[in-house]
């Protein structure tokens, strides 16, 4: 009776950390489409490739779905395969060009961020490649704050600030009027400088 | 002339993109002059922009993501 019981709560316990990291591909496309995207053109600088890269991690990424353990988050799981995706882009164009293989990552172990080669030869006292890595990082900051607002507001957020859509052309194609969609700016705005003031409204 | 708090953030929100009459703008200063709350989030909300601006962002287009996600519906 009391192996039955341990077991049952063992087996609510394991339950209670899947919900924590579990893999949900239904939603991958609206929460980390443009995450990823932004994190591949800032290292590979080319749209159509980088959105292949994309794609490309999303379906390697349902293929090894079984193997998923759970110990990352989802987002963390994904960025890795898109890491790598993005180092065996640039293999691949080297090995095209005859040219030795440039290893991209600094270290396995950390998700630094930034062009590897350019920090090799950096002038440790120009503070442009810096500025670079800091402005991908704040890219990823707010794309990860965008998908963390309402759907609504983040595709509305995104099409009229990011890809610069005017007001008339939005409200038709989501069927809204121009004072929702202010509504809904606001809302995303207001959302937006909670989410990123810890770290990025610092005075 | 005084305007509330709400229209006041939402020409706020049009100046962030450019959509402000120069009527509206009139009125948000008038605003700003008098108001103790306003000023903070207008700062704020000009910073947004700035880091959006600076952050150089990149999304997909809508067809782009319908595309992906028929794919993946078909895979899985």
């Amino acid at each position: 009776m009391n192996v039955v019981l341990s077991k049952s709560f063992t087996f609510d316990n394991d339950k209670n950390n899947m919900a924590e990291h579990v893999l949900n591909p239904e939603k991958w496309i609206d929460s980390y489409a443009d995450y990823l995207f932004n994190y591949a053109i800032s290292r590979i600088n080319d749209a159509e490739i980088a959105k292949d890269l994309v794609q490309e991690t999303f379906l390697a990424g349902l293929k090894s779905a079984k193997n998923y353990k759970g110990d990352a988050a989802e987002r963390t799981w994904l960025i890795a395969i898109l890491k790598r995706k993005v180092i065996d882009h640039y293999r691949k164009t080297n090995s095209k060009k005859g040219r030795a293989e440039v290893r991209m990552d600094y270290s396995a172990h950390t998700d630094a961020q930034g062009d590897w080669l350019e920090e090799q030869v950096a002038d440790p006292l120009s503070s442009v490649e810096n500025d670079a890595i800091e402005n991908q990082e704040l890219g990823q900051a707010i794309h990860s704050c965008i998908a963390k607002l309402p759907k609504k507001q983040a595709l509305v957020f995104t099409m009229k600030t990011i890809q610069g859509m005017d007001t008339e052309t939005i409200c038709n194609e989501l069927n809204i009027n121009p004072s929702n969609l202010w509504v809904m700016i606001h809302r995303a705005r207001t959302g937006l400088m909670g989410c990123l003031n810890k770290n990025w409204f610092k005075p | 002339m005084m305007i509330s708090c709400e229209k006041a953030a939402l020409i706020c929100n049009k100046t962030q993109y450019r959509e402000a009459t120069f009527m509206e703008k009139m009125k948000l200063k008038f605003h700003l002059f008098m108001c103790k709350n306003c000023p903070e989030f207008v700062e704020r909300n000009t910073k947004l922009t700035a880091l959006c601006q600076k952050a150089n962002l990149q999304c997909l287009t809508q067809d782009d993501k319908r595309r992906m996600k028929r794919l993946l519906k078909e895979k899985s």
